[in-house]
Protein backbone atom coordinates (compact mmCIF):
# COMPACT_ATOMS: atom_id res chain seq x y z
CA UNK A 1 0.00 0.00 0.00
CA UNK A 2 1.22 3.37 -0.74
CA UNK A 3 -0.36 5.22 2.01
CA UNK A 4 1.20 3.18 5.11
CA UNK A 5 -0.75 4.73 7.81
CA UNK A 6 -3.87 6.79 7.46
CA UNK A 7 -4.99 8.12 11.08
CA UNK A 8 -7.99 7.22 12.46
CA UNK A 9 -10.90 9.31 13.77
CA UNK A 10 -13.14 9.13 16.63
CA UNK A 11 -16.72 8.76 16.77
CA UNK A 12 -19.04 10.29 18.79
CA UNK A 13 -22.76 9.85 19.30
CA UNK A 14 -24.11 12.64 21.88
CA UNK A 15 -27.59 12.04 22.84
CA UNK A 16 -28.61 10.58 19.85
CA UNK A 17 -32.12 9.72 18.90
CA UNK A 18 -34.19 8.99 15.79
CA UNK A 19 -37.95 9.30 16.21
CA UNK A 20 -40.40 7.84 12.83
CA UNK A 21 -43.75 9.22 12.79
CA UNK A 22 -46.10 6.59 12.54
CA UNK A 23 -49.23 6.38 10.51
CA UNK A 24 -52.24 7.92 13.03
CA UNK A 25 -49.63 10.45 14.18
CA UNK A 26 -47.72 8.14 16.31
CA UNK A 27 -43.57 8.35 16.89
CA UNK A 28 -41.71 5.49 17.31
CA UNK A 29 -38.27 5.85 18.68
CA UNK A 30 -35.66 3.43 16.89
CA UNK A 31 -33.32 4.98 19.32
CA UNK A 32 -33.15 7.01 22.29
CA UNK A 33 -30.68 8.98 24.01
CA UNK A 34 -28.05 7.00 22.74
CA UNK A 35 -24.44 8.57 24.28
CA UNK A 36 -21.33 6.44 22.89
CA UNK A 37 -17.65 7.20 22.52
CA UNK A 38 -15.70 5.19 20.10
CA UNK A 39 -11.91 5.93 20.66
CA UNK A 40 -10.08 6.28 17.31
CA UNK A 41 -7.87 2.77 16.00
CA UNK A 42 -10.30 0.77 18.25
CA UNK A 43 -12.34 -1.71 16.79
CA UNK A 44 -15.88 -1.24 18.26
CA UNK A 45 -18.72 -3.71 17.90
CA UNK A 46 -22.34 -2.93 18.28
CA UNK A 47 -24.59 -6.04 18.60
CA UNK A 48 -28.30 -6.13 19.04
CA UNK A 49 -31.24 -8.00 17.99
CA UNK A 50 -32.62 -7.48 14.57
CA UNK A 51 -34.73 -4.21 15.06
CA UNK A 52 -32.51 -3.00 17.90
CA UNK A 53 -31.80 -0.13 16.43
CA UNK A 54 -28.11 -0.80 15.75
CA UNK A 55 -27.99 -0.56 11.61
CA UNK A 56 -29.59 3.07 12.28
CA UNK A 57 -26.87 3.88 14.24
CA UNK A 58 -24.00 2.72 12.22
CA UNK A 59 -26.01 4.53 9.08
CA UNK A 60 -25.78 7.77 10.82
CA UNK A 61 -22.13 7.50 10.92
CA UNK A 62 -22.14 8.44 7.29
CA UNK A 63 -25.23 9.94 7.06
CA UNK A 64 -27.30 7.43 5.57
CA UNK A 65 -29.63 8.11 8.23
CA UNK A 66 -29.82 11.85 10.15
CA UNK A 67 -30.60 11.92 13.92
CA UNK A 68 -33.50 13.51 15.15
CA UNK A 69 -31.93 14.73 18.26
CA UNK A 70 -28.40 14.80 19.26
CA UNK A 71 -25.45 15.08 17.43
CA UNK A 72 -22.84 12.38 15.35
CA UNK A 73 -19.18 13.49 15.48
CA UNK A 74 -16.78 12.07 13.18
CA UNK A 75 -12.78 13.76 14.10
CA UNK A 76 -14.54 16.16 15.08
CA UNK A 77 -17.39 16.85 12.56
CA UNK A 78 -20.99 17.10 13.04
CA UNK A 79 -22.71 14.43 10.62
CA UNK A 80 -26.26 14.91 11.04
CA UNK A 81 -25.81 18.42 10.22
CA UNK A 82 -23.89 18.45 7.42
CA UNK A 83 -25.17 18.16 3.47
CA UNK A 84 -24.82 18.67 -0.23
CA UNK A 85 -20.78 18.87 -0.62
CA UNK A 86 -19.80 18.71 2.62
CA UNK A 87 -21.58 15.82 3.68
CA UNK A 88 -20.28 13.84 0.19
CA UNK A 89 -16.23 15.16 1.63
CA UNK A 90 -17.14 13.29 4.73
CA UNK A 91 -18.18 10.31 3.16
CA UNK A 92 -14.96 10.05 1.79
CA UNK A 93 -13.55 9.58 4.85
CA UNK A 94 -15.97 6.53 6.01
CA UNK A 95 -15.45 3.39 4.31
CA UNK A 96 -18.19 0.87 4.33
CA UNK A 97 -18.90 -2.65 3.94
CA UNK A 98 -22.62 -4.45 3.57
CA UNK A 99 -23.33 -7.59 4.66
CA UNK A 100 -24.72 -8.34 0.83
CA UNK A 101 -21.64 -6.82 -0.28
CA UNK A 102 -23.36 -4.14 -2.76
CA UNK A 103 -21.32 -4.79 -5.48
CA UNK A 104 -21.77 -3.61 -9.32
CA UNK A 105 -22.33 -6.78 -11.43
CA UNK A 106 -21.54 -5.04 -14.53
CA UNK A 107 -17.81 -3.92 -13.29
CA UNK A 108 -15.06 -6.33 -12.64
CA UNK A 109 -13.34 -6.44 -9.39
CA UNK A 110 -10.94 -3.51 -10.26
CA UNK A 111 -13.46 -1.71 -11.49
CA UNK A 112 -15.74 -1.93 -8.77
CA UNK A 113 -12.99 -1.12 -6.15
CA UNK A 114 -11.98 1.88 -9.08
CA UNK A 115 -15.47 3.08 -8.64
CA UNK A 116 -15.11 5.79 -4.89
CA UNK A 117 -11.83 6.58 -6.87
CA UNK A 118 -13.89 7.89 -9.61
CA UNK A 119 -16.48 9.64 -7.65
CA UNK A 120 -13.78 11.32 -5.80
CA UNK A 121 -12.47 12.49 -9.03
CA UNK A 122 -9.20 10.66 -8.87
CA UNK A 123 -7.30 11.10 -12.38
CA UNK A 124 -7.22 7.94 -14.13
CA UNK A 125 -3.78 7.56 -14.30
CA UNK A 126 -3.49 7.57 -10.55
CA UNK A 127 -6.76 5.01 -10.39
CA UNK A 128 -5.08 1.92 -11.61
CA UNK A 129 -1.68 1.49 -9.44
CA UNK A 130 -3.72 2.48 -6.19
CA UNK A 131 -6.84 -0.33 -7.28
CA UNK A 132 -3.76 -2.84 -7.79
CA UNK A 133 -2.87 -1.92 -4.39
CA UNK A 134 -5.84 -2.85 -3.05
CA UNK A 135 -6.65 -5.87 -5.26
CA UNK A 136 -2.84 -7.17 -3.91
CA UNK A 137 -4.10 -5.98 -0.23
CA UNK A 138 -7.26 -8.26 -0.04
CA UNK A 139 -5.24 -10.99 -1.93
CA UNK A 140 -7.50 -10.79 -5.24
CA UNK A 141 -4.84 -10.10 -7.70
CA UNK A 142 -5.41 -13.33 -9.76
CA UNK A 143 -9.26 -11.75 -10.21
CA UNK A 144 -8.61 -8.36 -11.15
CA UNK A 145 -10.21 -9.05 -14.54
CA UNK A 146 -13.59 -11.75 -12.98
CA UNK A 147 -17.15 -10.05 -12.59
CA UNK A 148 -18.78 -10.39 -8.85
CA UNK A 149 -21.13 -13.38 -10.22
CA UNK A 150 -17.87 -15.68 -10.80
CA UNK A 151 -16.80 -15.31 -7.40
CA UNK A 152 -17.37 -16.63 -3.70
CA UNK A 153 -18.94 -14.37 -1.23
CA UNK A 154 -15.68 -14.27 0.53
CA UNK A 155 -14.13 -13.33 -2.27
CA UNK A 156 -16.68 -10.47 -2.93
CA UNK A 157 -16.57 -9.44 0.57
CA UNK A 158 -12.55 -8.72 -0.31
CA UNK A 159 -13.78 -6.50 -3.17
CA UNK A 160 -16.44 -4.71 -0.91
CA UNK A 161 -13.54 -3.70 2.00
CA UNK A 162 -10.86 -3.33 -1.19
CA UNK A 163 -13.52 -0.94 -2.38
CA UNK A 164 -14.02 0.62 1.23
CA UNK A 165 -10.80 1.37 1.34
CA UNK A 166 -9.98 3.09 -1.81
CA UNK A 167 -10.05 6.66 -0.78
CA UNK A 168 -7.89 6.41 2.10
CA UNK A 169 -11.08 6.53 5.00
CA UNK A 170 -9.93 7.35 8.61
CA UNK A 171 -13.49 4.96 9.46
CA UNK A 172 -14.31 2.12 8.26
CA UNK A 173 -18.62 0.68 8.94
CA UNK A 174 -19.28 -2.97 8.79
CA UNK A 175 -22.68 -3.31 8.74
CA UNK A 176 -23.27 -7.27 9.44
CA UNK A 177 -20.42 -7.39 7.06
CA UNK A 178 -19.97 -11.80 8.02
CA UNK A 179 -23.17 -12.63 8.79
CA UNK A 180 -23.93 -13.93 4.26
CA UNK A 181 -20.85 -15.87 5.34
CA UNK A 182 -20.02 -19.27 6.51
CA UNK A 183 -17.90 -19.84 9.65
CA UNK A 184 -14.60 -20.28 8.19
CA UNK A 185 -14.93 -17.59 5.39
CA UNK A 186 -16.01 -15.48 8.54
CA UNK A 187 -12.85 -16.18 10.04
CA UNK A 188 -10.62 -14.72 7.06
CA UNK A 189 -12.35 -11.70 6.66
CA UNK A 190 -12.59 -10.81 10.08
CA UNK A 191 -8.46 -11.72 10.24
CA UNK A 192 -8.50 -9.20 7.14
CA UNK A 193 -10.18 -6.30 8.86
CA UNK A 194 -8.11 -6.55 11.94
CA UNK A 195 -4.84 -6.34 9.86
CA UNK A 196 -6.52 -3.70 8.16
CA UNK A 197 -7.09 -2.15 11.41
CA UNK A 198 -3.45 -2.53 12.67
CA UNK A 199 -1.36 -1.71 9.52
CA UNK A 200 -3.75 1.26 8.34
CA UNK A 201 -5.09 2.86 11.79
CA UNK A 202 -8.16 3.33 10.95
CA UNK A 203 -11.10 2.75 13.44
CA UNK A 204 -13.63 0.58 12.41
CA UNK A 205 -16.84 0.45 13.76
CA UNK A 206 -19.11 -2.93 13.32
CA UNK A 207 -22.53 -4.08 13.43
CA UNK A 208 -23.15 -7.72 14.28
CA UNK A 209 -25.94 -10.07 15.78
CA UNK A 210 -23.24 -12.37 16.78
CA UNK A 211 -21.16 -12.44 19.74
CA UNK A 212 -18.55 -14.68 17.99
CA UNK A 213 -17.55 -11.73 15.87
CA UNK A 214 -17.12 -9.16 18.30
CA UNK A 215 -15.51 -11.87 20.90
CA UNK A 216 -12.95 -11.99 17.68
CA UNK A 217 -12.36 -8.66 17.00
CA UNK A 218 -13.40 -6.11 18.62
CA UNK A 219 -11.74 -3.95 21.81
CA UNK A 220 -14.92 -2.75 22.58
CA UNK A 221 -18.39 -3.53 22.37
CA UNK A 222 -21.79 -1.89 23.37
CA UNK A 223 -25.09 -3.52 23.67
CA UNK A 224 -28.20 -2.19 22.08
CA UNK A 225 -31.63 -3.60 22.74
CA UNK A 226 -35.00 -1.21 21.78
CA UNK A 227 -33.28 1.64 20.70
CA UNK A 228 -31.19 2.54 23.88
CA UNK A 229 -27.31 1.28 24.65
CA UNK A 230 -27.96 -0.94 27.82
CA UNK A 231 -24.52 -1.93 28.79
CA UNK A 232 -20.90 -1.05 26.90
CA UNK A 233 -16.83 -1.51 27.74
CA UNK A 234 -14.12 -3.15 27.02
CA UNK A 235 -14.66 -6.84 25.26
CA UNK A 236 -13.18 -8.54 28.08
CA UNK A 237 -14.61 -6.76 30.66
CA UNK A 238 -18.45 -7.28 29.46
CA UNK A 239 -17.45 -10.89 28.52
CA UNK A 240 -16.33 -11.95 31.89
CA UNK A 241 -18.99 -9.49 34.12
CA UNK A 242 -22.02 -8.71 31.96
CA UNK A 243 -24.38 -6.64 33.62
CA UNK A 244 -27.26 -6.70 31.82
CA UNK A 245 -29.85 -9.94 30.74
CA UNK A 246 -29.81 -8.86 26.82
CA UNK A 247 -25.89 -9.11 27.34
CA UNK A 248 -26.29 -12.26 29.32
CA UNK A 249 -28.45 -13.81 26.85
CA UNK A 250 -26.35 -12.80 23.56
CA UNK A 251 -23.03 -14.48 25.62
CA UNK A 252 -25.18 -17.64 26.55
CA UNK A 253 -24.89 -18.54 22.58
CA UNK A 254 -21.31 -17.86 21.65
CA UNK A 255 -19.85 -18.84 25.43
CA UNK A 256 -21.35 -22.24 24.52
CA UNK A 257 -21.94 -23.28 28.03
CA UNK A 258 -25.23 -24.70 28.35
CA UNK A 259 -26.37 -26.70 31.57
CA UNK A 260 -27.14 -30.17 30.04
CA UNK A 261 -30.68 -30.64 29.87
CA UNK A 262 -31.53 -33.14 32.58
CA UNK A 263 -29.99 -30.41 34.68
CA UNK A 264 -31.85 -27.94 33.18
CA UNK A 265 -35.61 -29.45 33.73
CA UNK A 266 -34.73 -30.18 37.43
CA UNK A 267 -33.36 -26.61 38.04
CA UNK A 268 -35.44 -24.96 40.56
CA UNK A 269 -35.18 -21.36 42.12
CA UNK A 270 -35.37 -22.05 46.00
CA UNK A 271 -33.54 -24.42 47.78
CA UNK A 272 -34.91 -27.82 48.47
CA UNK A 273 -35.98 -27.96 52.12
CA UNK A 274 -33.79 -31.41 52.19
CA UNK A 275 -29.87 -31.41 51.22
CA UNK A 276 -29.89 -31.12 47.30
CA UNK A 277 -27.16 -29.17 45.14
CA UNK A 278 -26.38 -25.89 44.09
CA UNK A 279 -25.83 -25.07 40.75
CA UNK A 280 -23.32 -22.08 40.20
CA UNK A 281 -21.60 -20.50 37.22
CA UNK A 282 -18.09 -19.63 37.51
CA UNK A 283 -16.56 -17.42 35.00
CA UNK A 284 -12.30 -17.44 35.71
CA UNK A 285 -10.71 -14.27 34.38
CA UNK A 286 -7.86 -12.52 33.58
CA UNK A 287 -4.61 -14.29 35.44
CA UNK A 288 -6.51 -16.80 37.44
CA UNK A 289 -8.42 -18.29 34.58
CA UNK A 290 -5.68 -20.65 34.48
CA UNK A 291 -5.31 -21.51 38.15
CA UNK A 292 -6.64 -24.98 39.08
CA UNK A 293 -8.88 -23.74 41.52
CA UNK A 294 -12.15 -26.00 41.60
CA UNK A 295 -9.38 -29.04 42.18
CA UNK A 296 -8.05 -26.68 44.91
CA UNK A 297 -11.88 -26.23 46.41
CA UNK A 298 -11.80 -30.33 46.60
CA UNK A 299 -7.78 -30.59 48.11
CA UNK A 300 -7.96 -28.10 51.03
CA UNK A 301 -11.89 -27.43 51.65
CA UNK A 302 -12.79 -31.15 51.00
CA UNK A 303 -15.82 -29.83 48.99
CA UNK A 304 -16.88 -32.30 46.09
CA UNK A 305 -17.54 -30.12 43.30
CA UNK A 306 -19.40 -31.71 40.13
CA UNK A 307 -18.49 -30.33 36.81
CA UNK A 308 -21.27 -30.04 34.42
CA UNK A 309 -20.19 -28.04 31.74
CA UNK A 310 -17.23 -25.70 30.79
CA UNK A 311 -15.08 -24.04 28.50
CA UNK A 312 -12.18 -21.97 28.68
CA UNK A 313 -11.74 -19.65 25.43
CA UNK A 314 -9.69 -16.21 24.68
CA UNK A 315 -10.72 -12.56 23.69
CA UNK A 316 -7.82 -11.04 22.04
CA UNK A 317 -4.80 -12.99 23.52
CA UNK A 318 -6.43 -13.26 27.33
CA UNK A 319 -8.60 -16.01 28.36
CA UNK A 320 -11.11 -16.22 30.15
CA UNK A 321 -13.25 -19.78 31.18
CA UNK A 322 -16.98 -20.51 32.18
CA UNK A 323 -18.15 -23.76 34.22
CA UNK A 324 -20.50 -24.11 35.66
CA UNK A 325 -20.65 -26.62 38.37
CA UNK A 326 -23.15 -27.72 41.31
CA UNK A 327 -22.18 -28.33 44.73
CA UNK A 328 -23.71 -29.24 48.59
CA UNK A 329 -25.92 -26.29 49.38
CA UNK A 330 -24.59 -26.76 53.11
CA UNK A 331 -20.89 -25.98 51.89
CA UNK A 332 -21.56 -24.13 48.48
CA UNK A 333 -21.48 -20.45 50.56
CA UNK A 334 -18.29 -20.96 51.74
CA UNK A 335 -16.86 -22.21 48.61
CA UNK A 336 -18.19 -19.28 46.62
CA UNK A 337 -16.40 -16.93 49.20
CA UNK A 338 -13.45 -18.88 48.11
CA UNK A 339 -13.82 -18.49 44.76
CA UNK A 340 -14.61 -14.95 44.91
CA UNK A 341 -11.36 -14.21 46.77
CA UNK A 342 -9.11 -15.58 44.14
CA UNK A 343 -11.15 -13.68 41.59
CA UNK A 344 -13.16 -15.75 40.24
CA UNK A 345 -16.88 -14.44 39.76
CA UNK A 346 -19.63 -17.29 40.66
CA UNK A 347 -23.49 -16.74 39.78
CA UNK A 348 -26.05 -18.73 41.27
CA UNK A 349 -28.17 -20.51 38.78
CA UNK A 350 -30.41 -22.76 41.20
CA UNK A 351 -30.70 -25.87 42.61
CA UNK A 352 -31.38 -29.39 42.42
CA UNK A 353 -32.99 -31.71 44.98
CA UNK B 1 -44.96 -13.22 -58.78
CA UNK B 2 -44.34 -9.96 -61.15
CA UNK B 3 -40.83 -7.78 -60.95
CA UNK B 4 -43.80 -5.27 -60.10
CA UNK B 5 -45.04 -6.74 -57.06
CA UNK B 6 -41.39 -7.56 -55.75
CA UNK B 7 -40.12 -4.47 -56.03
CA UNK B 8 -43.56 -3.02 -53.92
CA UNK B 9 -42.70 -5.43 -51.41
CA UNK B 10 -38.97 -4.43 -51.16
CA UNK B 11 -40.40 -0.54 -51.31
CA UNK B 12 -42.69 -1.49 -48.27
CA UNK B 13 -40.15 -3.07 -46.45
CA UNK B 14 -37.77 -0.31 -46.65
CA UNK B 15 -40.38 2.42 -45.49
CA UNK B 16 -41.13 -0.18 -42.46
CA UNK B 17 -37.62 -0.19 -41.48
CA UNK B 18 -37.57 3.67 -42.14
CA UNK B 19 -40.25 4.62 -40.34
CA UNK B 20 -39.29 1.96 -37.03
CA UNK B 21 -35.87 3.09 -37.01
CA UNK B 22 -36.42 6.46 -36.93
CA UNK B 23 -38.95 6.29 -34.10
CA UNK B 24 -37.00 3.81 -32.22
CA UNK B 25 -34.26 6.67 -32.14
CA UNK B 26 -36.20 9.83 -31.36
CA UNK B 27 -38.33 7.23 -28.87
CA UNK B 28 -34.68 6.23 -26.79
CA UNK B 29 -34.14 9.82 -27.37
CA UNK B 30 -36.84 11.07 -25.53
CA UNK B 31 -38.15 8.03 -23.75
CA UNK B 32 -34.75 7.23 -21.99
CA UNK B 33 -34.70 10.01 -19.98
CA UNK B 34 -38.32 10.14 -19.17
CA UNK B 35 -38.20 7.05 -17.84
CA UNK B 36 -34.59 7.55 -15.44
CA UNK B 37 -36.40 10.85 -14.21
CA UNK B 38 -39.81 8.78 -13.39
CA UNK B 39 -37.27 5.92 -11.70
CA UNK B 40 -36.12 8.50 -9.62
CA UNK B 41 -38.08 11.63 -8.62
CA UNK B 42 -40.24 10.17 -5.89
CA UNK B 43 -40.67 11.48 -2.52
CA UNK B 44 -36.92 10.46 -1.22
CA UNK B 45 -35.35 9.27 -4.04
CA UNK B 46 -32.91 10.78 -5.96
CA UNK B 47 -33.82 13.77 -7.99
CA UNK B 48 -36.68 13.61 -5.63
CA UNK B 49 -39.22 15.61 -6.91
CA UNK B 50 -42.96 13.58 -5.99
CA UNK B 51 -45.30 16.94 -8.08
CA UNK B 52 -43.33 16.64 -11.34
CA UNK B 53 -43.18 12.80 -10.76
CA UNK B 54 -46.95 12.22 -10.33
CA UNK B 55 -48.24 14.82 -13.48
CA UNK B 56 -45.44 13.04 -15.97
CA UNK B 57 -46.62 9.95 -14.78
CA UNK B 58 -50.39 11.15 -15.64
CA UNK B 59 -49.34 11.96 -18.85
CA UNK B 60 -47.89 8.89 -19.50
CA UNK B 61 -50.78 6.92 -18.21
CA UNK B 62 -53.37 9.04 -20.57
CA UNK B 63 -50.66 8.59 -23.73
CA UNK B 64 -50.48 4.70 -23.13
CA UNK B 65 -54.05 4.24 -22.74
CA UNK B 66 -55.50 5.64 -26.30
CA UNK B 67 -55.66 3.59 -29.02
CA UNK B 68 -52.75 3.86 -31.68
CA UNK B 69 -55.05 4.47 -34.58
CA UNK B 70 -57.33 7.00 -32.33
CA UNK B 71 -53.95 8.46 -31.61
CA UNK B 72 -53.06 8.47 -34.91
CA UNK B 73 -56.23 10.51 -35.84
CA UNK B 74 -56.11 13.24 -32.73
CA UNK B 75 -52.83 14.57 -33.40
CA UNK B 76 -53.08 15.38 -36.94
CA UNK B 77 -52.68 19.06 -36.00
CA UNK B 78 -49.59 18.29 -34.11
CA UNK B 79 -48.19 16.04 -36.80
CA UNK B 80 -48.94 18.55 -39.69
CA UNK B 81 -47.07 21.33 -37.38
CA UNK B 82 -44.24 18.95 -37.11
CA UNK B 83 -43.70 17.62 -40.15
CA UNK B 84 -45.55 20.05 -42.25
CA UNK B 85 -48.14 17.43 -43.40
CA UNK B 86 -49.69 15.12 -42.04
CA UNK B 87 -49.89 12.44 -44.53
CA UNK B 88 -47.42 9.87 -45.90
CA UNK B 89 -44.39 7.93 -44.73
CA UNK B 90 -42.69 10.43 -42.66
CA UNK B 91 -45.58 11.85 -41.40
CA UNK B 92 -46.64 8.51 -39.69
CA UNK B 93 -43.13 9.01 -37.86
CA UNK B 94 -45.11 11.59 -35.24
CA UNK B 95 -47.45 9.35 -34.01
CA UNK B 96 -44.68 6.46 -33.68
CA UNK B 97 -42.55 8.59 -31.70
CA UNK B 98 -45.32 9.78 -29.29
CA UNK B 99 -46.55 6.43 -28.89
CA UNK B 100 -43.19 5.00 -28.33
CA UNK B 101 -42.28 7.50 -25.89
CA UNK B 102 -44.18 6.94 -23.04
CA UNK B 103 -43.77 3.04 -23.61
CA UNK B 104 -40.22 3.19 -23.49
CA UNK B 105 -40.01 5.39 -20.35
CA UNK B 106 -42.22 3.05 -18.65
CA UNK B 107 -39.69 0.12 -19.74
CA UNK B 108 -36.75 2.29 -18.46
CA UNK B 109 -38.68 3.16 -15.44
CA UNK B 110 -38.92 -0.55 -14.69
CA UNK B 111 -35.34 -1.52 -15.42
CA UNK B 112 -34.13 1.14 -13.20
CA UNK B 113 -36.58 0.19 -10.26
CA UNK B 114 -34.53 -3.55 -10.60
CA UNK B 115 -31.48 -2.35 -9.89
CA UNK B 116 -30.61 -3.06 -6.13
CA UNK B 117 -31.26 0.00 -3.33
CA UNK B 118 -28.14 -1.57 -1.83
CA UNK B 119 -25.94 -0.14 -4.64
CA UNK B 120 -27.99 3.03 -4.48
CA UNK B 121 -26.85 3.04 -0.56
CA UNK B 122 -23.16 2.02 -1.71
CA UNK B 123 -22.29 4.71 -4.09
CA UNK B 124 -24.27 7.00 -1.37
CA UNK B 125 -21.79 6.12 1.47
CA UNK B 126 -18.98 6.76 -1.44
CA UNK B 127 -20.04 10.15 -1.54
CA UNK B 128 -21.09 10.33 -4.96
CA UNK B 129 -23.68 12.59 -6.37
CA UNK B 130 -27.09 12.25 -7.66
CA UNK B 131 -26.02 12.16 -11.26
CA UNK B 132 -22.94 10.54 -10.61
CA UNK B 133 -25.12 7.65 -9.11
CA UNK B 134 -27.12 7.66 -12.02
CA UNK B 135 -24.09 7.47 -14.91
CA UNK B 136 -22.30 5.01 -12.79
CA UNK B 137 -24.49 2.89 -11.11
CA UNK B 138 -28.23 2.99 -12.36
CA UNK B 139 -27.76 2.79 -16.10
CA UNK B 140 -25.02 0.56 -16.29
CA UNK B 141 -26.50 -1.84 -13.68
CA UNK B 142 -30.08 -1.78 -15.63
CA UNK B 143 -28.44 -1.64 -19.06
CA UNK B 144 -29.86 -5.37 -19.39
CA UNK B 145 -33.44 -4.62 -18.65
CA UNK B 146 -33.12 -1.59 -20.83
CA UNK B 147 -31.94 -3.76 -23.78
CA UNK B 148 -34.97 -5.84 -23.17
CA UNK B 149 -37.40 -3.12 -22.97
CA UNK B 150 -35.79 -1.32 -26.18
CA UNK B 151 -36.37 -4.40 -28.27
CA UNK B 152 -39.76 -4.98 -26.72
CA UNK B 153 -40.13 -1.27 -27.84
CA UNK B 154 -39.22 -1.63 -31.51
CA UNK B 155 -41.42 -5.36 -31.61
CA UNK B 156 -43.95 -3.21 -30.87
CA UNK B 157 -43.48 -0.35 -33.41
CA UNK B 158 -43.11 -2.61 -36.09
CA UNK B 159 -46.67 -3.84 -35.29
CA UNK B 160 -47.38 -0.19 -34.78
CA UNK B 161 -46.33 0.95 -38.11
CA UNK B 162 -48.46 -1.55 -39.76
CA UNK B 163 -51.49 0.75 -38.99
CA UNK B 164 -50.28 4.07 -39.93
CA UNK B 165 -51.79 3.43 -43.70
CA UNK B 166 -54.70 5.06 -42.13
CA UNK B 167 -52.73 8.25 -42.64
CA UNK B 168 -51.16 7.52 -45.69
CA UNK B 169 -47.90 5.83 -44.16
CA UNK B 170 -47.16 3.48 -46.46
CA UNK B 171 -44.87 -0.24 -45.45
CA UNK B 172 -45.09 -3.76 -45.30
CA UNK B 173 -48.80 -3.01 -43.30
CA UNK B 174 -50.51 -0.78 -45.77
CA UNK B 175 -49.40 -2.82 -48.70
CA UNK B 176 -50.73 -6.04 -46.77
CA UNK B 177 -54.24 -3.77 -46.83
CA UNK B 178 -54.47 -2.77 -50.30
CA UNK B 179 -52.84 -5.74 -52.06
CA UNK B 180 -53.79 -8.57 -49.93
CA UNK B 181 -57.63 -7.42 -48.64
CA UNK B 182 -58.29 -4.72 -50.75
CA UNK B 183 -57.25 -6.37 -53.97
CA UNK B 184 -57.57 -10.18 -53.20
CA UNK B 185 -54.20 -11.08 -53.50
CA UNK B 186 -53.90 -13.25 -50.77
CA UNK B 187 -50.28 -14.52 -51.39
CA UNK B 188 -49.18 -10.75 -51.00
CA UNK B 189 -50.83 -11.23 -47.40
CA UNK B 190 -48.99 -14.18 -47.04
CA UNK B 191 -45.33 -12.30 -48.02
CA UNK B 192 -46.07 -9.66 -45.74
CA UNK B 193 -46.78 -11.39 -42.88
CA UNK B 194 -44.14 -13.55 -43.36
CA UNK B 195 -41.31 -10.66 -44.04
CA UNK B 196 -43.09 -8.77 -40.63
CA UNK B 197 -42.65 -12.20 -39.06
CA UNK B 198 -39.03 -12.52 -40.10
CA UNK B 199 -38.66 -8.65 -38.70
CA UNK B 200 -39.55 -9.22 -35.27
CA UNK B 201 -37.76 -12.63 -35.16
CA UNK B 202 -34.45 -10.71 -36.21
CA UNK B 203 -35.12 -7.66 -33.82
CA UNK B 204 -36.17 -10.40 -31.18
CA UNK B 205 -32.91 -12.46 -31.31
CA UNK B 206 -30.21 -9.54 -31.86
CA UNK B 207 -31.49 -7.59 -28.96
CA UNK B 208 -31.54 -10.48 -26.75
CA UNK B 209 -27.77 -11.28 -27.77
CA UNK B 210 -26.85 -7.91 -26.72
CA UNK B 211 -28.90 -8.02 -23.24
CA UNK B 212 -27.06 -11.44 -22.36
CA UNK B 213 -23.73 -10.02 -23.70
CA UNK B 214 -24.40 -7.12 -20.87
CA UNK B 215 -25.49 -8.84 -18.67
CA UNK B 216 -22.73 -10.00 -15.77
CA UNK B 217 -25.31 -10.82 -12.73
CA UNK B 218 -24.94 -14.54 -13.47
CA UNK B 219 -21.99 -16.81 -14.84
CA UNK B 220 -22.69 -18.31 -18.00
CA UNK B 221 -21.56 -21.95 -19.03
CA UNK B 222 -18.81 -22.33 -20.83
CA UNK B 223 -17.96 -18.33 -19.99
CA UNK B 224 -14.22 -17.92 -18.79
Amino acid sequence: MTDTNIQGASIAFDRVGKAYAKAGGATVNALEGVSLDVASGSITGIIGRSGAGKSTLLRMVNGLERPTSGNVLVGGQDVGAAKGAKLRMIRRDVGMIFQHFNLLSSRTVAGNIALPLEVAGVPSAQIKPRVADLIDRVGLSAQAGRYPAELSGGQKQRIGIARALATGPKVLLSDEATSALDPETTQTVLALLKDINRDLGLTILLITHEMAVVRDIASHVAVIDAGKIVEHGATYDIFTAPQHATTRSFLSGVTGVMLPAFVKERLTQTAPEVDGEEVVRVTFAGAHATDPMLARLTQDMGIPVNILAGAVEEIGTRPFGNLLVSMPIAQAGQARAFLEQHGLLTEVLGYVG
Amino acid sequence: MSANLINLLLEATGQTLYMVAISAILGTLFGLPLGLFLATSQRGELLSAPWVNKILGLVVNATRSVPFIILVVAIIPFTRMVAGTSIGTTAAIVPLTIATVPFIARLVENAIREVDSGLIEAARAMGATPVQIIRKVLLPEALPGITLGLTLAIVSLIGYSAMVGAVGGEGLGDLGIRYGYQRFMPDVMAIVVIILIVLVQLVQSIGERIATAVDKRATKSGGQ
